[in-house]
């Protein structure tokens, strides 16, 4: 058991030193992505608590959060210097496209809304 | 591969072509207009054109609160919340559109011309998506087959104004931006592709059907170990934008997150996050390290996947539905309908296809995809394995709903169309390679014999086919298309020049067949291609123009026209009260409402199944019951279609079955078994009495042996003499029955008020009689 313990822990705390040399410009995206993400499990449980009764609105709300994480999931996968695919891509270009997503997004959840 | 070898020349030469093959697209579906006239066709198209009328005339918002009082009476049909939007949108657009540019076009014709025009989208869409998956040759082959194949062909000539006239076109062009989103990893594509597959959502409940490749197919590329950014980026946003997107069509609804039919999506956009945090770990960690951590969430997430699969199931278990849809479930399981839900099974398209119709409906494709499989293999890409996993579900759901063929044909067509560019580009290949490759030919053969197996394959296949652009030309459009087959030609040979710069790496592959062979191969597909285009026309002009609501026949004499629909439906228009109900079997309640303007009790929409039954209960009881059933629905005017004179086939007898099986459903006293006579349906003298009493019966030959010929009453379409002459009709009377009586219009004859004072008494003594006589007194007049 304690075999196991420390095999966890050396498990965490490699990652942890893999992942502090990630840029920050995508650490920002992740805490958005964490962000996004806690507001939807908020949401989750708000309606496992008191009802789900304006449908739409709950499902507008999860959904906008969801995808707002997925978008941001998606810009940090174009922005990653490590993915060789995107190489092309300029950040510029991936940032615009996710602005873009996003008004879309909204605009549509909005619409749902109501 | 295709599409960056080809220069600036090429794409002018490949868009000139793409021109032209709208154009085919475009003209060859005007058969029925110049054979007929510009009507609208069939049934559905009839609501759709009214739908599209009302939202003409009193505009958007109008159309989605429309409540129609004029259908199911007495109930009414909330139009605007129970229609996909998407046809009757986009003709309304096309409509305001022409108007607001001072082009006077009716109604009407837009709606005619809506399907042709859309076709022509589908065939450019089907380029597109061809090309992302094995270059411009293809596509351009691609697209020429599709403008033509007559399962698509036979939903939309022009005048057949229904849902899958603009599907078709949203289907491919969905899965274009799919592809390409999946090519290009672009975040601009997956926004496009969930704003296609809105106005699918809009225009077919198809749409599952994309909602569940689609997952099926990023399950496949997880699998076989394909995942990528790229996969991530094509299907999570599109699954939530588009799930919110199918949201807002007012007939889906929360449909779009209730039903297990959108599971299947929600289940691989976890999974695909599942996969995609672990290959982000995995980059992150050191092997060992890795393996490390799989195992230790393997131990947790074994535990968490059972606690999901257990709220999955309950989730199921409490959807509305309880599962899938009655149409669902008869894809997985083709014997449901048929067991279960008599109103799907008793539609013709919805019947599983026989082999000849595979033939009929995409003709020489059928031989040619084995081949485009072969071709999509060759290098397996992610793209095209998204084609042959599309082809493999059409198929089998093909094989399910003759209606769904039409989802097939395209993947035939895009597959038939890599078949047939990669085999022409082979021939065309070693005709021009002949002279310095017969040394080397010979010993890449020695070398590669299983490569040799595959192009033999193929050739063998090709020899059944042609190139579309090349064969087109040959028996109709032979102007247009002769120009494009020379570009295309032409093309083909500049790609040789740029192929002749890396001739040496080349060579290798170059599988040099004879030129005698590639020769004779290439005038074997032109011939066979020719025969497509041959069989293609002959469907278009012959087979799928008829609108069916004018009948033709040749006769010696010449042409004979039967127009007696519209003939009934201008005389109830004319001659009846604007609020009278008129009944009539369900196939004709759209016409009905649209051509006569007259409140129907039942309509093709099908949504109350107990309504429907009560129709087909009262067309399948006694005079009397029936009188009274339609009084009790306010029903003035009941017709019925009776091709017993003519010949015409698809008449109410014939369907009578149906009535009495969706009727006996809900009505048990209405049983199947008292209208057979041994297992066997007929109307001649050894009928049953059931049979011979019951107002479809009575409805259907009323006069009809005095009126015909030799006073027996022959009936054409049974071919045998009827059963029961001469009779009267108690509660109903005949106001008009067209020319060649195949719609005869009958009136409720008003309640007697004669007798009030012994009503009750007199009505006990006519049920009773009524009894005795389909009992008793008629096996006298029956010979047994």
């Amino acid at each position: 058991m304690a075999g196991a313990a420390g095999d966890v822990k050396a498990l965490f705390s490699s990652l942890k030193s893999a992942y502090v040399a990630t840029p920050t410009k995508l650490k920002i995206i992740d805490l958005y992505v964490f962000y996004a993400l806690c507001t939807a499990v908020i949401q989750v449980v708000y309606m496992a608590l008191v009802g789900s009764f304006p449908f739409n609105a709950f499902l507008s709300g999860f959904l906008s959060c969801v995808g707002t994480a997925v978008l941001a999931v998606c810009l940090r996968m174009q922005v990653n210097p490590k993915n060789k695919e995107f190489k092309e891509l300029s950040l510029e270009r991936a940032f615009a496209d996710f602005v873009l997503a996003n008004l879309v997004l909204h605009l549509v959840i909005m619409n749902f809304l109501g | 591969m295709g599409s960056r070898s080809v220069g600036a020349v090429g794409s002018v030469f490949a868009s000139l072509i793409l021109l032209l093959i709208g154009v085919l697209a475009f003209s060859i579906r005007l058969f029925s207009v110049i054979k007929y006239e510009s009507v609208i066709h069939e049934f559905d198209p009839y609501f759709n054109f009214r739908v599209t009328q009302y939202l003409s005339k009193h505009g958007i918002y109008e159309f989605w609160n429309w409540f129609d009082d004029r259908t199911w009476y007495p109930l009414g049909r909330v139009i605007g919340g129970t229609v996909y939007p998407g046809l009757t949108l986009t003709a309304g657009f096309m409509w305001w559109l022409v108007n607001s540019l001072n082009i006077p076009l009716s109604v009407e014709t837009v709606c005619v011309f809506t399907a042709p025009i859309f076709s022509a989208n589908a065939s450019w869409a089907t380029f597109l998506l061809t090309r992302e998956v094995k270059g411009t040759g293809a596509g351009l082959a691609a697209a020429t087959l599709l403008a033509m194949v007559p399962s698509y062909m036979s939903r939309s000539v022009a005048g057949s104004y229904d849902n899958e006239a603009v599907a078709i076109f949203a289907l491919i062009f969905t899965f274009y931006l799919y592809i390409k989103t999946l090519n290009t990893g672009s975040l601009f594509y997956a926004i496009l592709n969930a704003f296609a597959y809105f106005y699918m959502v809009c225009s077919w409940g198809g749409y599952t059907f994309i909602i569940n490749l689609i997952p099926m197919h990023v399950l496949l590329c997880i699998v076989t170990g394909r995942y990528s950014a790229r996969l991530y980026i094509a299907y999570a946003p599109l699954i939530i934008l588009g799930t919110i997107l199918a949201a807002l069509v007012p007939v889906v609804g929360f449909n779009a997150v209730m039903t297990s039919e959108h599971f299947a999506s929600f289940l691989v956009l976890v999974l695909i996050h599942v996969v995609a945090v672990a290959y982000h770990v995995k980059r992150l960690l050191s092997p060992q390290m890795y393996k490390m951590a799989v195992m230790f969430v393997g131990m947790v997430g074994m535990a968490g996947a059972i606690t999901l699969g257990v709220i999955l199931v309950t989730l199921v278990a409490a959807s509305p539905t309880k599962g899938w849809s009655g149409r669902s479930l008869s894809l997985l399981d083709p014997t449901y309908a048929s067991k279960y839900i008599p109103i799907i099974a008793s539609v013709s398209e919805h019947q599983p296809p026989t082999w000849p119709s595979y033939f009929m409906d995409i003709n020489v494709l059928a031989f040619l995809v084995p081949a485009g499989i072969i071709a999509c293999f060759c290098p397996l890409s992610d793209s095209s394995s998204f084609v042959v996993l599309y082809l493999v579900t059409a198929a089998y759901f093909s094989g399910v709903m003759v209606r769904l063929m039409l989802v097939l044909a395209p993947a035939a067509c895009i597959l038939s169309g890599i078949a047939l560019s990669e085999v022409f580009s082979t021939f065309t290949r070693s005709l021009k390679y002949q002279a310095p490759l017969t040394v080397e030919s010979q010993g890449s053969q020695d070398m590669d014999p299983s490569k040799m197996n595959n192009l033999s394959v193929n050739s063998k296949l090709g020899e059944h086919s042609a190139l579309g652009e090349h064969s087109s030309d040959k028996p109709e459009k032979n102007e247009l298309k002769e120009k494009s087959s020379k570009r295309s030609r032409k093309k083909e040979k500049d790609k040789e020049v740029l192929l002749k710069a890396s001739e040496s790496d080349k060579k290798k592959r170059l599988l040099g067949l004879p030129f005698e062979a590639s020769a004779v191969g290439i005038v074997l597909l032109v011939i066979l291609g020719s025969l497509y285009v041959v069989h293609c026309v002959w469907a278009a002009a012959e087979a799928y123009s008829a609108p069916s609501i004018v009948l033709t026949s040749h006769t010696p004499g010449g042409l004979h026209v039967f127009d007696d629909f519209r003939e009934a439906y201008a005389w109830l228009r004319h001659n009846t009260e604007e609020n009278d109900k008129v009944a009539s079997w369900w196939d004709y309640g759209y016409q009905t409402t649209a051509m006569a303007n007259r409140t129907v009790i039942v309509d093709n929409n099908t949504w109350n199944n107990t309504h429907i039954a009560t129709v087909g209960t009262a067309m399948s009881s006694p005079e009397k019951q029936a009188w009274e059933i339609f009084q009790s629905l306010d029903v003035k005017y009941v017709f019925v279609i009776f091709g017993g004179l003519v010949g015409y086939p698809s008449d109410d007898i014939n369907k009578f079955l149906w009535m009495v099986r969706i009727g006996g459903g809900v009505f048990p006293h209405i049983k199947e078994p008292d209208y057979l006579r041994d297992g066997t349906y007929r109307i001649d003298a050894q009928a049953t009495p059931t049979m011979l009493n019951c107002l479809m019966y009575k409805l259907s030959y009323y006069r009809f042996a005095e009126a015909s010929m030799d006073g027996k009453g022959y009936d054409r379409v049974r071919r045998t003499e009827i059963g029961r002459k001469n009779f009267k009709l108690t509660h109903f009377e005949e106001v008009f029955t067209t020319h060649h009586w195949m719609v005869r219009i009958y009136k409720l004859k008003p309640p007697r008020n004669r007798l009030r004072g012994r009503a009750k008494k007199k009505a006990k003594l006519d049920v009773k009689s009524s009894k005795l006589t389909s009992s008793k007194l008629l096996p006298r007049k029956n010979p047994f």
